[in-house]
């Protein structure tokens, strides 16, 4: 049941083979043994879940259920949960207790699915290693030595480490795309506006988008097919008429149009990583597709671009933790302006910190026009840069991050480095598109190695027919650490 | 040195809608505090702002009535700052492109001139909640029922000369904002807040002075107050050598005063972007069209044309045409009394063009009997025309007694007092009280020969010459006549009888 795909699972749950109860049992029982040593779960409520397996049970005797029903499913902290602490990785939330369910939890409830437990993440999804969170790092589990990538590391340790069929994870940087390369597992950040981001506690608004993270892209369809969908409380999001996200998978890929971007693999790439990119690209040569090269002259900017835009919207998206309504407040303060600085200082860690800084500093008077509005055209021209291309391919592969995992620490004291590991997956929530990572193997140090997948708009179910093809061919996918 | 006052003004008014701007909350007045807030309003993580479309008609529809261009394209900002009743840690404004852009002006009446005040912009915003310092032994409550609820601010630009001139466009806008229904306009309750930027210069100078801005003029008295005392202080530091600070100051009705809030360095970088969370509003010809379509003959042109049509003096026109319901009701009485008298002196489709001096004159009477009794009666009980106990074709049934000559205009305060008292129909009441006037001759001829009889002194007094004694014998007989003597035919009477 592990190494099942949710299809198996569905079929599993319609048969009777086994309950929903049954499965989820299972699954907390693995979490409890291995959680301790992974740390991918902020919170586990074995009544909240099993109470929703047994209604997923009867929903089931119905014979009415959908292909979700009865599955449970780990949630990223940073969607908002009826009655779950819902803490988003931070001291600032740690009580916190939603009143609500976000738009992709009330989803996954209509579709009789249980939620696991709540994931570990980076601090307000600000991360690239799962280290700034409150609630303890995660550890990789193909090497606990290792980081699980980030934001959605705790999504991506728990799906790689079978602590669940599959998670959410939500992608503003990569925070889908890096984690799931550097773990092994299958994640799509969809078109941004697909995923309504209601509920979804914000980070940068114009770049959050929230996807699944799962063990194969024909689980990521499915996922998608529940996630997706116009929500009309999220002003972004898209109204489109709905669509099956599996629906293509099985297309052939003779004729593809595979472009890779110059840019992409150059220097910075890890030779271990080019690699195992360039066995997959030979792999897909195999499948019949064609591959041509072309260019994304602006995508150096993509980092820089980044690191001015999220900020600013963190600055303001944070301010609303101040203390007054919800969540910490300083234990001791003198006056109002006080309890504001005491609550802010001890509430939010050193990384969170530094972006509202930054964010403050390129809104303030005097420097808006020199870096938010100056980013703002950056951006711009970086997304007519894939505009270019997919004149030329139907879709863009390259690597996901430029190494594998790296150990725990190890940038921790280098905020640039660190941000440099999403220097392949920035430019995409810059320009709106489609991405995802599919595993590609392991480089020199034993660590999985993911490839990148970015589509046009809208063009999620030819990315994951893509991915399918691959993972039909080969069986880094299936590959689960051994050991933990 | 003569001093020269300018005076811009920005006003906040709430937009009447049923619920709040970017939420579901209902926005009505007074409910248990945060009764009204829901998860948007209290900014729980991960709520997203919605924006209400009727706000956009009501701003439009102010955009319209005034002639200023309309953005088509408008884009709500974030203005950052701190504060316990500001939620979300910033206030969703427009700042950049605001719905009503510049062109727009209204026109006001200080004693006997007018004069266009130009306005800058209109913008659409969120309010924020309230802070309750009272009753929380030395803690503060918070109420966000308040917040997110629509406002549009208005901006003038620095045309006033005058505190008397400001409070006439305050006035003019007061009474616009509620004749196209956008606005309430309850000052007590905050759904019409104004703020007045101050400055002086030397008479004949061009460059403006440093500005003040006053805040909390809750009252048109407060404004005018505040705005005449912020003149003189700042006269006075200017005559004395001193310099303008440029301030928010805060108007103190009870000191009758303003002081300093916080100066122009002590002011929020309010770091202002555009959200992220909400699109560019985009409205098209047709929505403009369909708010155009809903706006009623304004109070400017109606104003005009009560000049024009009935001959008002323009004091009366400018009254009438203070409050829709007003002028609907001064209105609906001249053509009820138009309709009743023959032939009638209304313009007839068809068939002419009407009794204009007939018309006119019968206009004044009603204009008269709205300003004067109806008016008074209603202030006194604190009612609002529309709660009006008399109704206008009640009213027109009383005034057509009096154009008629089946009453007196005396008398017809008697039978007003009457109706107002709930006693019925002006007629009933003229029938029962028996107030019908006399205007018998025989009847009159009989009372005035009476008096002259009993009063052989006066009469002789007044054929001496001292024609002063008339009105003692007018007086008489209209009280013998129980006051109900046609007035004019007993002066004739009496006149002639005298004489004799």
């Amino acid at each position: 049941m592990l190494n099942a795909s949710l299809k198996q699972l569905s079929g599993l749950l319609a048969g009777k083979k086994v309950s929903s109860v049954e499965l989820t049992q299972t699954f907390l029982k693995r979490i409890a043994e291995l959680n301790p040593a992974l740390n991918a779960f902020i919170t586990v409520d074995e009544d909240k879940s099993l109470a929703q397996a047994r209604a997923a049970d009867a929903l089931l005797a119905t014979g009415n259920a959908g292909p979700l029903a009865g599955i449970a499913i780990a949630q990223k902290d940073i969607f908002c949960a009826d009655g779950w602490r819902t803490t988003c990785g931070s001291k600032m939330l740690h009580n916190f207790i939603a009143p609500y369910d976000a738009h992709v939890i009330e989803q996954f409830n209509r579709a009789g699915a249980v939620n696991l437990g709540k994931t570990n993440m980076d601090e307000f999804a600000m991360g690239s290693s799962n280290e700034t969170s409150y609630f303890g790092k995660v550890k990789n589990p193909w090497d606990l030595n290792a980081v699980p990538g980030g934001s959605s590391g705790g999504s991506a340790a728990a799906v790689a480490a079978r602590l669940c069929p599959a998670a959410t994870g939500t992608d503003t940087g990569g925070s889908i795309r890096q984690p799931a390369a550097l773990t092994g597992i299958t994640g799509i950040k969809p078109t941004y506006g697909v995923v309504s981001r209601y509920g979804m506690i914000a980070f940068a608004s114009s770049l959050d988008q929230a996807g699944p993270m799962a063990k194969s892209a024909e689980d990521c369809a499915l996922l998608l097919n529940t996630m997706a969908g116009f929500d009309p409380r999220d002003s972004t999001s898209l109204e489109r008429e709905k669509e099956d996200y599996a629906r293509d998978l099985n297309q052939p890929l003779a004729g593809l149009k595979i472009g890779l971007p110059k840019e992409f693999f150059a220097e910075g790439l890890s030779a271990d990583v080019a690699k195992a990119v360039e066995e997959a690209l030979a792999e897909y040569r195999k499948l019949g597709a064609q591959t041509v090269e072309v260019s994304l002259p602006n995508s150096k900017l993509a980092v820089p671009v980044y690191y001015v835009l999220a900020p600013a919207e963190a600055s303001s998206n944070l301010a609303r933790f101040d203390g007054v309504r919800y969540g910490y407040r300083a234990p001791e303060y003198g006056d109002l302006v006080d309890m504001y600085q005491k609550t802010r200082a001890q509430g939010f860690g050193a990384e969170v910190k530094r972006r509202i800084m930054i964010g403050s500093y390129v809104l303030s008077a005097g420097y808006y026009d020199a870096y938010y509005l100056k980013a703002q055209k950056l951006r711009r021209l970086i997304a007519q840069d894939f505009t270019d291309a997919f004149k030329q391919c139907d879709v863009i592969i390259g690597p996901t991050a430029p190494t594998t995992a790296f150990n725990l620490g190890e940038k921790s004291d280098d905020p640039v480095s660190m941000y440099l590991s999403d220097i392949y997956t920035i430019a995409v929530n810059l320009a709106g598109l489609p991405g995802m990572s599919v595993p590609a193997g392991f480089g020199a140090n034993g660590r999985p190695v993911g490839f990148q997948v970015i589509g046009n708009y809208f063009s999620e179910a030819k990315m994951l027919n893509v991915a399918h093809q691959y993972q039909l061919a080969t069986d880094w996918h299936t590959r689960m650490p051994q050991g933990i | 040195m003569q001093w020269e006052i300018v005076i811009g003004l920005e006003t906040h008014a709430q937009l009447s809608t049923q619920s709040k701007i970017f939420s579901g909350a209902a926005t009505a007045y007074g409910a248990a505090p945060n009764s009204q807030a829901c998860a948007v309003d209290i900014a729980l993580p991960g709520v997203l702002p919605v924006f209400n479309r009727v706000a956009a008609e009501k701003a439009v529809k102010f955009g319209l009535a005034v002639g200023a261009r309309i953005n088509r394209r408008s884009v709500f900002e974030r203005k950052n700052y701190f504060y316990p009743d500001l939620p979300k840690g910033y206030q969703i404004t427009q700042l950049e492109l605001p719905i009503v852009a510049e062109g727009g002006k209204l026109r006001i009446r200080v004693g006997d001139y007018e004069k266009d005040i130009r306005i800058t912009r209109a913008h659409m915003e969120e309010d924020a909640g309230k802070s309750l310092h009272e009753d929380f032994h030395g803690m503060t409550g918070i109420d966000l029922n308040r917040a997110g609820t629509p406002l549009v601010e208005i901006v003038t630009e620095p045309d006033m000369r005058s505190s008397a001139e400001a409070v006439a466009y305050a006035k003019v806008l007061h009474s616009l904002v509620r004749w196209i229904g956008i606005c309430d306009g309850n000052m007590q309750e905050g759904s019409f807040r104004c703020d007045a930027n101050v400055s002086v210069r030397p008479k004949g100078t061009e460059t403006l002075g440093t500005r003040c801005e006053i805040k909390n003029l809750n009252s048109f008295k407060f404004m005018e107050k505040a705005i005449d005392y912020e003149v003189r202080r700042q006269i006075e530091i200017l005559e004395d050598g001193g310099r303008i600070v440029q301030e928010t100051r805060l108007y103190d009705p009870d000191r009758d005063e303003t002081r300093s809030m916080r100066s122009k360095e002590e002011a929020n970088d309010y770091r202002y972007f555009p959200d992220p969370d909400l699109l560019p509003l985009v409205v098209d010809e047709a929505f403009i069209d369909r708010a155009r379509a809903t706006l009623p003959e304004l109070p400017q042109a109606m104003c005009e044309r009560f000049i024009r049509d009935y001959a008002l003096p323009a004091y009366d026109a400018g009254l009438l045409t203070v409050a829709r319901e007003l002028a609907a009701y001064f209105e609906d009485v001249v053509r009820a009394v138009g309709d009743a008298l023959t032939p009638s002196p209304l313009p007839q489709t068809g068939e002419g063009d009407g009794d204009a001096a007939r018309l006119n004159g019968m206009a004044k009477l009603v204009a008269n009997w709205l300003m004067g009794d109806l008016s008074a009666q209603l202030n006194k009980d604190g009612l609002e025309i529309v709660a009006s106990p008399i109704s206008a074709a009640q009213l027109a049934g009383l005034l057509k007694r009096i154009m008629d000559g089946t009453i007196s205009g005396k008398i017809a305060k008697e039978v007003f007092a009457a109706m107002w008292a709930g006693e019925g129909e002006a007629d009933a009441i003229i029938e029962a009280k028996g107030l019908k006037q006399v205007s018998d001759s025989g009847a009159i001829e009989k009372i005035v020969d009476e008096i002259i009889a009993a009063n052989p002194a006066q009469v002789a007094e007044y054929r001496g010459g001292k024609e002063k004694v008339f009105g003692f014998f007018v007086g008489l007989s209209m009280k013998a006549s129980k006051g109900k003597a046609n007035p004019a035919q007993l002066n004739d009477i009496l006149k002639k009888k005298l004489a004799s």
